[in-house]
């Protein structure tokens, strides 16, 4: 069975939970938010040839994407060491 | 040497590579065959994962849909990767750490029922060939143009390789030889794009060069773009809205849980070692994903802009049909493109106004593979892009078949129908199994549901209405049970076959549409390629609301939920 004590899970699966809630908030905000809903919005600005809205739907997005990926997985395995989860 | 005999050695000298890979890492037992032994490096398996994943839609299609749709294309380019967020953060490390083979077998242990786990093989079924449908559609444009053939009889030729491809290897196999493919595809999608990058901007970073301006002139790419579509009555390209901001929306949510629910996706991710590395993978897998998916909005924009300075290279001056270039020609073999002389002048108008237009087909699927010849690149440049659209659509088929195998096989047969059957027979019965998918998938693929992108967006959608809600509801929730699950994947997959049915007809044969009274897309305008996250709604709702009402949960598979979401513990399934 797992080495925690069933309090260690619950508070390792909370701070898994919390770190993910945050990620995906600003998954969302990048494409559906800057992407999409914001569109319009955005395109009053320019960047290079691109407007905002349209370079964050064809670009943006998915360099964020890439980084909080990335960043989830360092996140976790300070997480997992902390608790003493990591697998050898 | 002149493009033909370019063409057979680019694709003759790839194929001899993955076949001779194959043949070297051919599956020995069950395990090998369907997840390598457990032990791909997470970089390996990233790369391998996304060669897996970027299909004939991503490679041959994609660019070919954002060149017509402009920025209405960039659901796809939004969807297909938004979805491995949230592969990485949801659903990759727990369903790792259970460690079984197969996406049927944990939704069957999960929910500690066999019916769970035959519903859930049938919902994979449906998505994964209407998946390969779309596959099929991109390789009979591949090979139609290759061969320089009709489309119907490219299709069959690449039925048949893509067949002998897939009965080869296994897992083993596929996995080194989609790094092969990876290494084909991604060199054989970014070289025209540079060139053609540089050609127009000037700039070496397709990625930058669609921001920046014309050669020689001091307008923006994309603000030319605009003008020359707009002036023959097509909408502006960089603010062209598909249908309306709900659907877009709903679409690229649709193709991003989709990519979250996708079995031979989340396979990928049983052969890593450790959970860990499944994060991980995500992310390399992304990595190598985005290097397409940055490129791909640059070579749409630009393929659009040379096709219309093709056929009207200044305002009023066209195209004289007898001097038609040979890429025109050719395509018109493939009858993919289509050319009517409405006014009988002998000149090529192209226009948004259907009485005028002479350009009466082209077939979006033919701009990635027609790019280079428009731009008059090198025929080595051309012979490549031939060989890189094949690799890609093989190594999805490849890794699809493989899936729809394996549900058949393992889940169906070893276990529940034939629990007694040795590994051969199980290995010959996925054989098959992936036979008579290709056959199928093959047919359909005759008269697809829409171009390949569209057609692998509707898998998309299923897989979202279906496999993703009970694989969350999985992980997440310890109180949704057996009937939940099951009335869930039920009722999301059938509200969505439901109204793609309805607009596509019934496997998407057509005449078998039964719209009847209804307009198209009459729910909130939302087009059935955007349904599956109505479908994942309906799907959540249900079960939460069945779960309530029936027996809860037992406390044995409370304490799987329990185990799942911690990485070290008991049970090292794939016992490395």
């Amino acid at each position: 069975m797992s080495p925690l004590t069933e309090q260690q899970a619950k508070e390792y699966w909370r701070r898994n939970v919390s770190l993910m809630v945050k990620l995906m908030v600003v998954w969302f905000v990048v494409s559906f938010g800057c992407g999409i809903l914001l569109f319009d919005f955005l395109n009053q600005f320019q960047v290079g040839g691109y407007k905002l809205g349209f370079w964050f739907a064809q670009q943006g997005a998915i360099y964020v994407f890439v980084v909080l990926i990335f960043y989830y997985a360092r996140k976790m395995a300070a997480l997992d060491r902390e608790f003493g989860v990591e697998e050898d | 040497m002149d493009l033909q005999t370019l063409s057979y050695l680019f694709v003759g000298a790839t194929f001899a590579l993955y076949l001779g890979i194959a043949v070297w890492a051919r599956a020995g037992s069950t395990k090998d065959f369907y997840v390598a032994g457990g032990g791909v490096h997470p970089v390996a398996n990233g790369m391998a994962t996304a060669a897996d994943w970027m299909s004939a839609a991503s490679f041959i299609s994609m660019a070919g849909m954002i060149s017509f749709m402009g920025y209405g294309g960039s659901v796809f380019l939004m969807g297909w990767t938004g979805g491995y967020v949230i592969l990485a953060m949801l659903l990759a490390p727990y369903l790792r750490k259970y460690g079984k083979f197969t996406v049927p077998e944990f939704i069957g242990d999960r929910f500690y029922s066999k019916t769970a786990r035959v519903v859930a093989v049938i919902c994979l079924i449906i998505c994964s060939v209407t998946y390969v449908i779309g596959q099929m559609k991109g390789v009979g444009v591949a090979f139609s143009r290759f061969l320089e053939v009709e489309y119907a009889t490219g299709l069959f030729v690449g039925m048949v390789i893509v067949f002998f491809y897939a009965v080869l290897g296994g897992m083993k196999g596929i996995t080194y030889t989609q790094i092969a493919q990876y290494c084909v595809l991604i060199l054989a999608y970014t070289i025209p794009a540079i060139f053609i990058s540089l050609q127009l901007t000037g700039n070496i970073l397709p990625q930058l060069g669609l921001g920046g301006t014309l050669v020689g002139e001091d307008v923006y790419l994309l603000d030319k773009i605009d003008q020359v579509v707009t002036d023959l009555g097509f909408k502006q390209y960089s603010t062209d809205v598909r249908l309306s901001t709900l659907n877009m929306f709903a679409y690229t949510m649709s193709l991003m849980i989709g990519t979250a629910g996708l079995p031979h996706v989340i396979i990928r991710f049983f052969t890593v070692p450790k959970v860990k590395d499944a994060r991980s993978s995500a992310g390399w897998a992304l990595v190598f994903i985005a290097i397409l998916y940055t490129t791909a909005p640059a070579v749409g924009a630009m393929a659009r802009f040379n096709l219309m300075q093709t056929i009207e290279p200044s305002p009023g001056e066209y195209l004289v049909y007898e001097e038609r270039p040979q890429w025109f020609k050719n395509w018109e073999t493939t009858g993919l493109l289509v050319f009517e002389d409405k006014n009988g002048d002998g000149l090529v108008q192209y226009s948004a106004d259907p009485a005028t237009n002479d350009m009466v087909k082209i077939d979006n699927d033919i701009m990635v593979l027609a790019n280079p010849e428009i731009a008059k690149l090198p025929n080595w440049v051309i012979a490549l892009v031939a060989a890189g659209g094949l690799a890609a659509a093989l190594s999805t088929a490849a890794g699809l078949l493989l899936a729809i195998a394996s549900a058949i096989s393992h889940d169906l047969l070893k276990g529940m129908i034939a629990p007694g059957i040795t590994e051969k027979q199980e290995l010959a019965a996925s054989r098959v199994a992936m036979g008579l998918a290709i056959a199928g998938a093959g047919y359909l693929g005759l008269n697809p549901p829409g171009f390949a992108a569209g057609t692998v967006a509707l898998a998309f959608g299923l897989a979202a209405s279906s496999i993703f809600p009970a694989l969350m509801m999985g992980i997440f929730s310890n109180r949704v049970n057996k009937e939940g699950a099951i009335a869930g994947m039920v009722a999301g997959i059938g509200v969505t076959l439901f109204y793609v049915f309805q607009h596509k007809g019934i496997m998407f044969i057509p005449g078998t549409e039964f719209l009847g009274s209804m307009k198209p897309n009459w729910f909130l305008g939302i087009e059935p390629n955007a349904f599956g996250v109505v479908g994942a709604i309906v799907n959540f709702a249900v079960a939460a609301a069945v779960s309530r009402f029936t027996a809860p949960v037992p406390q044995s598979v409370r304490e799987l939920v329990e185990h799942i979401r911690v990485p070290v513990g008991a049970s090292e399934a794939t016992g490395h």
